[in-house]
């Protein structure tokens, strides 16, 4: 990456992403999943369950974008996912196992089905 | 067959809505669906909690985003027939309060935490994507140094680590000191036992942190960051080593950043985990190779500290801060929360609440909002005892604090302390004077030796507190241990000493009568001081099989095959183990 030499260069490079990311949501892979990984999610068990996600997706022919996160606040509901699809807005599910991520993937990824365990955003961001 | 559109009803399955409902929601939706023959369109979801547990049961309708509050059975015939049949809302079950502190109905205002949870932190275009960098970006090309201070000051922030103090007045302090070099500083030594939120803002999203000490730095005359980390944090240091390659990667660290001309670097220091080394003096002694033990006040760092120069010391979360209030403006930042606390803090929830978590709130918010929506009440439906604010240099609040607007003020006028923010709930089975116990031993530990008063003096109060929990003490002591409370408060050198007798003090101001119950009746009204417990065998069910006897470590049980048994109490220890043994049920504690 070249050094960012101004504000202007800054600013560009931000578009640059945020149109990448656009692209990619709607041509490479439309779903985006992230998983709580500060230390006490990793504790709670959400390694094994971002290992799975990003080798069973490929396989069940599902493009999605798997990334780690930190925390997101609900430690008594470690591991935590957070899905986006389209046209729906992003949904979190917490006391996630391999069998729930199992079924996240079956039901929701490709149905568009709750499942429990999902848990209701309680805040808003000041961005 | 009708065709209805596709809904989930998402019931909440948290404890307190379980308690409060009488009968099983999920099943009786089910069922109701099924009689209206809808259940093939809507699903029943069982959900986490929603956050609003003082007006459960709650469900929502998704994906139209209803919430309904205080739901019974006896709501789901009109919620079926006008809502999922007919698309109209039952407005007497809708939730729409909206809070002030927030502007909206959730009561969590995520500013230090806005990352966290959203992007990798280990990538550092993801952050850039949500606007990263742009606050330095905008101080290095809009903003004088004393600009950037002179916003700060106006937005009211004042310090995370426990303090209060202003840091745009810090800053300006700084920012006059004359020096041929100064230094900012990042306090990420986080020792309160129960507290976590500086490591998940570094975990969660580092770029902030730093994008902020070089804001400071510019505000300032630095050049140079250091982070003072504890070693035992290393997954929060893994991420932070990253994001420091990444930004000097793309020029954000380093010389003539952004092509003003402006050098700032930052380099991590470790800490070795003493709790005292939070303390700035102790701290800067610690990064310069000397022992971590703190010295008098003045001069304060923002003069003279590490090396002897000027160096501004902030807290992680005050840093964290920095960036959202320099992109929305000092206007907006103090628009939220109360008079003299601006802006949001970050609480660590722990203890004996159901909803452990990490929870960020606009000042104001009050304890009961914390402890019963967000934390979703006491666990296993006991009763809320206290929550003790601050760590072990806070103290305790009861019933009587619950509707207390959370600020930096109003904690200190109540006894306690708003701390780095750690929140420890506890219910009806915890001993308070156990509870003093414990943060004791915590400081005893803790203390660096340096002066007289916190490294006897504490170790005194330990030892009387010990004796109490142990059926020993006398009323006697009760005095002793409030006048010498006072005296190493009011001698000890740094913070750690002068606020270490403070889980006691408030204990004694608001549990007094716990206090002599240990030494007057000698007993432990929480019954959790074991000293206090006798194990008794009950004549009608003892069988004198023998058993109790046999397993007993210390042979304090005595009696004849088939005659009743009894436990001596001068050697009992207290063990449990015939309780646990005896198939009877003839043991019983008083
Ligand atoms: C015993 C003791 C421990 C402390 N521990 C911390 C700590 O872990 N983190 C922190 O930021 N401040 C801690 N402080 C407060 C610091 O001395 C200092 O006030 C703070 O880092 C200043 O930053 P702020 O103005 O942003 O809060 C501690 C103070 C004392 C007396």
């Amino acid at each position: 990456m070249p050094i960012i030499k101004s504000i202007q260069e800054l600013k560009s490079l931000r578009e640059e992403i945020q149109n990448k990311r656009k692209k990619d949501f709607s041509e490479r892979h439309p779903i985006e999943i992230k998983v709580a990984m500060a230390t006490c999610g990793i504790a709670s068990g959400a390694k094994p369950i971002f290992d799975f996600l990003i080798e069973e997706l490929p396989k069940r022919n599902i493009a999605a974008n798997v990334k780690q996160t930190g925390c997101m606040g609900y430690c008594y509901a470690e591991p935590t996912l957070e899905i986006r699809i389209p046209n729906q807005d992003p949904v979190v599910f917490g006391y996630v196992d391999l069998k729930k991520a199992d079924e996240i993937i079956e039901k929701f990824i490709k149905k568009g089905e709750l499942v429990d365990g999902i848990i209701p955003i309680n805040y808003i961001v000041a961005n | 067959m009708n065709t209805h559109k596709k809904r989930n009803i998402l019931i909440c399955q948290g404890s307190t809505c379980h308690q409060v409902a009488k009968e099983n929601l999920i099943d009786a939706f089910k069922s109701k669906l099924k009689e209206y023959q809808l259940d093939e369109d809507v699903k029943v979801v069982q959900s986490v909690c929603f956050n609003k547990c003082t007006v459960g049961p709650n469900i929502i309708i998704h994906p139209d985003n209803v919430e309904y509050s205080t739901v019974t059975s006896d709501d789901i015939d009109e919620i079926i027939m006008l809502h999922l049949l007919n698309d109209k809302i039952v407005e007497r079950l809708v939730y729409n309060q909206v809070y002030e502190n927030s502007g909206s109905d959730k009561k969590q205002y995520r500013i230090a935490l806005r990352n966290c949870g959203f992007i990798d932190p280990e990538v550092i275009v993801d952050y850039i994507e949500k606007n990263g960098y742009a606050a330095l970006g905008k101080c290095l090309t809009e903003y004088t140094p004393q600009q950037v201070i002179d916003e700060i000051k106006a937005s009211g922030l004042r310090g995370r680590g426990g303090g209060g103090f202003s840091t745009g007045l810090k800053w300006e302090i700084t920012s006059k000191s004359e020096a041929d070099q100064k230094y900012v500083v990042c306090n990420a030594d986080e020792g309160d036992p129960g507290a976590f939120m500086d490591r998940s803002v570094l975990e969660g999203d580092p770029h902030s942190v730093i994008e902020a000490m070089a804001i400071c730095g510019y505000a300032i005359g630095a050049t140079k960051g250091i982070v003072y980390i504890r070693a035992e944090y290393p997954l929060a240091i893994k991420r932070l080593q990253i994001a420091l390659k990444q930004a000097k990667e793309y020029g954000l660290l380093g010389r003539d950043i952004l092509g003003t001309g402006f050098e700032f670097d930052i380099s991590i220091k470790y800490g070795a985990g003493a709790f005292v080394c939070g303390e700035e003096t102790a701290l800067i002694h610690s990064m310069e190779g000397l022992r971590g033990e703190p010295t008098l006040k003045p001069p304060f760092p923002s003069v003279s500290g590490y090396l002897g120069k000027p160096t501004n010391v902030n807290n992680v979360e005050t840093f964290a801060n920095i960036p959202a209030i320099i992109n929305r403006g000092s206007k907006w930042f103090a628009s939220i929360g109360t008079e003299k606390s601006k802006g949001t803090k970050v609480f660590a929830l722990a203890g004996k609440v159901n909803n452990v978590g990490l929870v960020e709130v606009p000042m104001g918010t009050t304890l009961r909002e914390v402890i019963y929506d967000i934390g979703g009440g006491i666990k296993d439906g006991k009763k809320f005892k206290a929550v003790q604010t601050g760590g072990p240099s806070g103290g305790c609040l009861t019933e009587k604090h619950l509707d207390l607007p959370i600020d930096f003020d109003t904690l200190m006028a109540a006894g306690s302390m708003m701390g780095s923010g750690g929140m420890i709930i506890m219910d009806e089975d915890d001993c308070m004077v156990s509870m003093a116990r414990f943060y004791l031993e915590f400081t005893v530990e803790e203390s660096c030796g340096k002066c007289a008063p916190c490294r006897i003096g504490n170790k005194r109060l330990h030892e009387m507190l010990i004796k109490i929990c142990d059926d020993k003490g006398s009323e006697e002591d009760l005095m002793l241990l409030k006048n010498l409370s006072t005296v190493v408060k009011d001698t000890s050198l740094c913070g750690l000493g002068q606020t270490s007798p403070n889980p006691i003090l408030s204990t004694m101001e608001n549990f007094y009568d716990e206090y002599l119950a240990h030494v007057k009746d000698h007993k432990c009204p929480a019954g959790q001081c074991k000293s206090f417990q006798r194990y008794y065998i009950s004549e009608q069910n003892c069988i004198g099989c023998m058993v109790c006897a046999r397993n007993c470590p210390v042979n304090a049980i005595s009696g004849e095959k088939k005659e009743v048994h009894i436990i001596n109490q001068e050697t009992c220890i207290k063990c449990g183990v015939c309780m646990e043994k005896c198939k009877f049920d003839a043991i019983y504690l008083n």
